[in-house]
């Protein structure tokens, strides 16, 4: 078990890095406690697979440290750490069988023939893969493979932390919700570190305690689940997550009031020392926005409305912004013109992008 | 693929067929006629049965200690061939570097040996193993061995293996090569997580992956070196004496040397018959324990 | 790392010195050769090589060959070519059986054809022609340029063809402007390995040529005169058949490495 630290870690893939664009990955602060369960979540090439095989050893960070407790890992080959990592599809020996897949890890550190049986069923059970311990490993399908791969990585009982890169994208849709509820159990059981690489948003708010938000090599924002859809500290993890995600208005500044083309909203918050010259834009979900019928309110006009079951999605249009809200339940809108309604205390002010606090209304001047 | 079924499609395939059909057919029609057949001479014949085949295949009879000698010979040679280029070629496969100005390099150079018309083979090792003109041999008889390959049988021997091991163990190690880059990087990823040594990653990853591009290696190796004919013609003519007359170099000096047509067909035939069996087991074996790998 | 540098460069020697001692000796006289033996020649000549080249009865050897291996390449891929289509597409009446058989005609050996084939193009007057050699060689050309071009073809997604057909392009042209560029590596292999495979036999290369059609291999085996073997003749002869191949591979080096990857491997 390990608490990982990562020191000023910074990486690049050419042999000489000249300016930023080079870097697959700019500077990374983080830790990551013993035992907890983190999602590492971006889009395709915002550098989470880089900072993922820089944690086991696959690579080698340009710049930077990484510290395991208080050891220092950064030139410690991927042997010398202790890490399982799980791949995106399934890597089992084809040649062995699935009890010999499990112990073949043991078995390379010389562990006792004894501690291996044991080990083998011990983990075979959690993982109920007792049943076809005996059969040869390539011919399962691909959800028992990653089971094996998992395995292998958990037979070893002093793993430091348990890496998952997209385990589940060759999984069958239908058999995802089986592996993802076998690995929260794992986490529960065995307390171990996961840190898990997706860009599915729904994979990460459901299986982590704490989601680490990817972008263009950056961290954008760690928090949990709640945090980032409540408060996301920038837009850009206001987009992604949330289905649909939060919408984003340009917009003025005045005092406790927000000004935007169409009309203006009260703020909860006062913003007084913004940023000079920086894009002000105003944030808020669609959760928090309702669409009521025409009267008080931004006036916007009504392009379609989307029923999800649950709840219904209308997709309005406010001075050519399109923005996403819901349509309460029972109301009818009788027209194409209807008012934009914000939750004021949810709504947010984003400068470049980057959230702004701003202070309590009332705070002494 | 989905395909459809579509006999017209047979016009498509008239051409080839056509063509092989020529090449194959009516010649291997001829060879089965003459090999039932006797003659004076003057192109007069007469019916002989299976007397050529029974005569051929008596170990006793001139013909049949002749052939199986030949058999023998030809049988060894493609043993030790094997043993030395299939070994050989993965070890090569392995040592190939993967990335840079040296892939190239090594595919052009490796691939030479490869397109060298084969009488050039045979005229290249005839000059490089003689002792007197040749850097080899010249080389070996200097550290003291008595070495000359119209000779001695065991240099004999031995230049022609060395000859071929030239010549095609690349065909073997590219092969291999071909089979060693479809293995994903994850599959190394793993193993180094896992705490492989290199043998492991060598019998649990790498062997496993090649075992489709092995399997045709050996197919073809065996099949050429059990055909062999211009290279070692070449180098010894079959000598000294008998030592390197393999199947083929004595098949044609009966055919075209001695024109005894019934007993060079019957040979023919069964030298066809010998290597479609072998084959066909081997690729058998090899394609069941394929199939049995069906994901369930 | 460095082991693996060794073993590949001891290799490579081994590869390129029975090579290097042909051109060594190639550009050597024949009193040199025979007097001395070094590993560079002290006195250059050039002369072996302005031999063949001014000797007819020598490059045309070269031009024998080349035709018949041009020839051979050239009608292996044009038959193949509708043939692995028809495979790939297509389930017929006796389809896989045809394959195999097709790809068993590899395991004859060319001996036994050597008498047979010596009657066959004799009787039908193609003796002594390109003709001749480069349609022997089609016994085991063809189903190996319709192994690998069925392969290649394989790859692609029959929508390409049904889309084409509701585009409606009539067959032939559909073939040539859209499917064969979509495959234009696997000809290129499939080229590859027939101009290979034909440019390097010579049993019955030399079977069925005397005189007007005779490949550079027979004449090669005419180097000795009354003075002894012509060793620098010969091996300048030798040097000369190994530049096609080399030029060959050189050109498509990229193509090899590459080709590896996808196709009939």
């Amino acid at each position: 078990m390990a608490r990982i630290v990562l020191e000023k870690l910074a990486h690049s893939y050419s042999p000489r890095p000249a300016g930023e664009s080079d870097f697959a990955l700019k500077q990374i602060d983080m830790v990551w406690e013993q035992g907890g369960a983190y999602a590492l979540l971006g889009p395709s090439g915002c550098g989470k697979t880089t900072l993922l095989n820089i944690i086991s050893g696959l690579v080698m960070p340009t710049r930077g440290r990484v510290l395991f407790d208080t050891r220092d890992v950064t030139t410690l080959p991927t042997e010398a750490r202790n890490i399982a990592q799980v791949f995106q599809f399934p890597v089992v020996y084809d040649t062995l069988t699935v009890a010999e897949n499990l112990a073949f890890p043991l078995r390379n550190r010389r562990v006792a023939r004894g501690t291996i049986k044991t080990r083998v069923t011990e983990i075979a059970h959690l993982l109920d893969l007792t049943a076809v311990l005996g059969r040869k490993a390539r011919n399962l399908g691909a959800d028992l493979k990653q089971k094996i791969s998992l395995g292998r990585g958990l037979v070893r009982a002093d793993v430091a932390a348990i890496l998952f890169d997209e385990p589940l994208t060759v999984i069958d849709p239908h058999l995802k919700w089986r592996l993802r509820s076998t690995l929260k159990d794992i986490h529960r059981r065995l307390n171990t570190t996961m840190i898990y690489v997706t860009h599915d948003q729904t994979e990460a708010l459901t299986f982590a305690d704490k989601v680490v938000v990817m972008h263009d090599g950056y961290v954008v924002q760690a928090g949990t689940p709640e945090e980032l859809f409540t408060r996301p500290t920038h837009t850009f993890v206001g987009h992604f997550i949330g289905s649909p995600g939060m919408n984003v208005m340009p917009c003025r500044i005045d005092g406790t009031t927000a000004r935007l083309d169409g009309g203006t909203v009260a703020l909860a918050r006062a913003y007084p020392s913004l940023p000079q010259g920086a894009r002000i834009e105003l944030g808020v979900r669609p959760e928090f926005a309702s669409v009521k019928p025409k009267g008080a309110g931004l006036p916007v006009r009504v392009r379609r409305v989307d029923d999800l079951g649950r709840v219904r999605i209308a997709r309005v249009e406010l001075m050519g912004i399109p923005i996403a809200a819901t349509l309460p339940e029972g109301v009818d809108l009788g027209g194409e013109e209807a008012a934009l309604v914000f939750d004021a205390a949810k709504v947010h002010v984003y400068a470049d992008g980057h959230l702004v606090e701003g202070e309590a209304i009332g705070a002494a001047r | 693929m989905n395909k459809t079924e579509n006999q017209q499609a047979w016009f498509l395939v008239l051409p080839v067929f056509a063509l092989v059909a020529f090449s194959a057919v009516v010649p291997l029609l001829t060879v089965v006629n003459y090999s039932v057949q006797d003659t004076f001479g003057n192109n007069q014949f007469f019916w002989n049965g299976i007397g050529w085949y029974q005569e051929l295949l008596d170990p006793a009879s001139q013909l049949g200690e002749r052939f199986f000698d030949a058999l023998w010979r030809t049988l060894l040679f493609s043993a030790i061939i094997l043993a030395i280029e299939i070994p050989l070629g993965i070890v090569i496969a392995l040592a190939m570097p993967r990335q840079g100005i040296g892939v190239a390099i090594s595919l052009v150079v490796m691939a030479l040996p490869l397109l060298i018309p084969w009488n050039v083979v045979g005229t290249i090792w005839q000059i490089f193993a003689r002792g007197d003109i040749g850097l080899f041999g010249y080389a070996l008889n200097r550290i003291g061995i008595d070495y000359n390959y119209t000779q001695g049988i065991l240099a004999a021997w031995f230049t022609i293996i060395t000859m071929d091991v030239w010549h095609w163990t690349s065909l073997v190690a590219l092969l291999c090569y071909a089979g060693l880059k479809s293995i994903p990087d994850a599959y190394y990823q793993a193993a180094r997580i896992d705490g492989a040594s290199r043998w492991a990653v060598f019998t649990t990853i790498q062997l496993p992956k090649m075992r489709r591009v092995l399997a045709i290696a050996v197919l073809l190796r065996f099949m050429d070196s059990f055909m062999i004919y211009t290279e070692p013609f070449v180098l010894t003519g079959g000598g000294p004496g008998n030592a390197t007359t393999f199947l083929s170099i004595d098949l044609v000096k009966l055919a075209l040397g001695q024109f005894d047509l019934g007993k060079a067909a019957a040979m023919s035939i069964v030298y066809t018959l010998i290597i479609l069996a072998v084959c066909w087991v081997f690729w058998t074996v090899a394609t069941s324990s394929e199939a049995e790998r069906r994901p369930t | 790392m460095k082991l693996r540098a060794l073993v590949m460069t001891l290799y490579l020697v081994f590869m390129l010195l029975p090579v290097y001692w042909l051109v060594n000796m190639s550009l050597k006289t024949n009193t040199e050769i025979t007097t001395t033996l070094t590993l560079w020649p002290r006195q250059l000549t050039f002369a072996n090589y302005v031999a063949i080249f001014t000797d007819a009865s020598w490059y045309s050897g070269y031009i024998h060959s080349i035709s018949y291996v041009v020839i051979n390449t050239v009608l292996s891929i044009a038959v193949a070519l509708p043939a692995a289509y028809a495979f790939s597409r297509y389930r017929f009446l006796g389809d896989k059986h045809l394959f195999f058989w097709l790809l068993t005609n590899r395991m004859a050996p060319p001996a036994v054809f050597a008498l047979p084939f010596f009657n066959l193009y004799s009787a039908i007057g193609l003796f002594d022609t390109p003709w001749a050699v480069a349609l022997a060689h089609c016994l085991f050309n063809v189903p190996l340029a319709v192994w690998i071009l069925e392969g290649f073809m394989a790859g692609v997604p029959r929508e390409i063809d049904e889309t084409a057909a509701l585009d409606g392009y009539p067959f032939p042209k559909f073939f040539l402007k859209i499917f064969l560029p979509l495959i234009a590596s696997g000809v290129g292999v499939a080229a590859f390995f027939c101009f290979m495979f034909s440019w390097v036999e010579l049993l019955l290369a030399r079977t069925l040529t005397t005189v007007n059609a005779k490949p550079i291999a027979a004449t090669m085996t005419r180097t000795v005169s009354a003075a002894g073997m012509d060793w620098g003749l010969l091996a300048a002869a030798g040097v000369l058949t190994i530049v096609p191949g080399a030029l060959v591979i050189w050109f498509v080096r990229n193509y090899i490495a590459k080709g590896f990857a996808l196709g009939r491997v």
